[in-house]
């Protein structure tokens, strides 16, 4: 096993990960910018970076300063948490090329599921089912038209180099594809990604359900189950649960055999998600992308299988065998605490006067935050991940609204009230809900 | 809600309408576009780069 790790991520991620390395007598190292100085995971590390100015580009996303770090304190491997470097193959080959330990799939895995167009190709060559659309990037307006016309409308528009939801649309028709194609086109340039697009068949009343798969060194490819995340807003998730209340035990066998077959396809290693849409209707699925990083919502499989996935990372990238028995048990809910107004989901960051996290059975926060910090709007709002467990979904519903009502937040705006909301809310406790869910709550 | 001035889409004394884009200000990964809300030529008081905060002036259009 590694002696240090340095973490390249900043927040309730960079928290959670150290968390683990110091549970396992690893020597954390943390980087941070100057405007995250006074975060928990800087106090949290046994070593901090200071390695630039707020703005990502100059300090959490500035691969000479990150390796400067790594080499000032000794680490003998990069942990890239999510965001940032975690999916940027070519970071990865940096971080080998300076003799240190990659903790992430090969930068050929990366490559290959980055690219969404390519990625679609190779899923359906290794017989994952796909959705109807473009096989070729999409460059101009043009091109962009005479595919939807083939694929039919609605059509799914989003950058192929992209993530995160940004520059992604719907398109009903012509006028429609015109605008979701400027806008994609406007994010690929500006996030630095392929400007090619991509255009797929969109599926009204879908459920987003992903698996986590874990590659072990054996070259086996674990399925450990699958996180609901229909709970979005602008195509981002706000709450995921685990269980899905939405697919039958024989969609889900397929499911995670089709996930499984796709790590393979990459001979995947460590953790990584295979994003799926389904419908629930139809009780069919179609590939979406695959994520090659350990993802947000990962605690709600941690809660039902009680694997420790960042471990299970680290011993992989150590190249350590690791025995995994997965049988998932119980139910779990996650609550994206964002720094957002629960109306319209805009932006609030601020600095925290009050900040005091629910406790008790059932009850896991993973948090970035505490009392007298400040929430910069340099980055992403997530401000903590509100966790819940329960034998059932109902129970963990119950403790999820305690929890949610014994979170107290002042400062910055909060989306709890809207989680308060949803919890209370037909569709949702009733399981059958779809992506739409949070705009019909809101319209 | 503090943001930051991510592009400036009109040029300083430019002639607008009304719902064109005028400034995209940036704030937490999200872009949020500034919209004219009246015909008339516009005076930009931002640059892009800048810091902006609840109730400064960003655009006057007369």
């Amino acid at each position: 096993m590694f002696e240090s790790v340095l973490v390249a991520n900043r927040g309730e991620i960079a928290r959670r990960i150290i968390r683990t390395l110091n549970e396992m007598g690893i020597r954390s190292i943390a980087v941070h910018s100057e405007a995250d100085a006074d975060l928990p995971f800087v106090r949290e590390a046994r070593e901090s970076v200071n390695i630039g100015p707020a703005n990502p580009a100059q300090s959490y996303l500035d691969q000479a300063q990150v390796l400067a770090a790594a080499r000032a304190t000794g680490a003998q491997a990069i942990h890239p948490g999510y965001g940032f470097f975690s999916e940027n193959a070519e970071f990865a080959r940096a971080v080998m090329a300076a003799g240190l330990t990659w903790i992430g799939p090969s930068p050929e895995a990366i490559v290959q599921m980055g690219d969404k167009i390519n990625a679609r190709n190779l899923m359906e060559a290794a017989g994952v089912p796909v959705a109807a659309g473009t096989r070729e990037p999409v460059t101009a307006i043009e091109e962009a038209s005479k595919a939807a016309a083939k694929i039919g409308y609605p059509v799914m528009v989003k950058t192929a180099g992209g993530g995160g939801g940004i520059g992604m649309g719907v398109a009903h028709d012509e006028a429609g594809l015109a605008k979701a194609f400027e806008q994609a086109s406007r994010a690929a340039a500006r996030f630095g990604g392929t400007p090619a697009i991509l255009l797929e068949r969109y599926i009204e009343r879908a459920r987003h359900v992903e698996v986590q798969i874990l590659g072990l060194n054996d070259g086996r490819v674990l399925a450990l189950g699958e996180r609901d995340c229909s709970v979005q807003r602008r195509h981002q998730k706000v709450v995921e649960e685990s269980p899905s209340p939405g697919i039958t035990p024989e969609l889900r066998e397929r499911m995670l055999a089709a996930a499984a077959r796709a790590g393979a396809a990459v001979e995947y290693r460590g953790a990584g998600t295979v994003e799926c849409l389904v419908d629930a209707d139809a009780q069919d699925f179609v590939f979406l992308e695959m994520n090659t990083r350990l993802q947000v919502e990962h605690p709600v499989t941690e809660l039902v299988t009680g694997v420790d996935l960042v471990a299970a990372q680290l011993r992989v990238a150590a190249g350590e065998d690791v025995q995994i028995d997965a049988t998932p048990r119980g139910h779990a809910i996650e609550f994206r605490v964002y720094a957002e107004d629960p109306k319209r989901f805009l932006p609030g960051p601020g600095h925290i006067t009050e900040w005091s996290e629910p406790s008790g059975e059932g009850v896991r926060v993973d948090s970035g935050y505490e009392a007298g910090n400040t929430v910069t709007p340099f980055y992403d709002p997530l401000m903590a991940k509100l966790c819940v467990y329960g034998a059932t979904r109902a129970e963990a519903i119950e403790r999820g609204k305690a929890a949610v009502a014994n979170f107290a937040i002042t400062g910055p705006k909060h989306n709890l009230p809207f989680c308060a909301e949803l919890l209370d809310h037909p569709e949702f406790v009733s399981g059958d809900y779809d992506t739409g869910l949070v705009s019909r709550m809101r319209s | 809600m503090v943001a930051n001035v991510w592009k400036v889409v009109v040029a300083d004394g430019e002639t607008v309408s009304d719902g064109d884009t005028l400034v995209i200000l940036e704030s937490m990964k999200m872009e949020i576009p500034v919209i004219a809300e009246d015909d008339g030529v516009v005076a930009i008081k931002v640059a892009e780069g800048d810091v902006v905060q609840e109730g400064d002036l960003i655009a006057v259009i007369e």
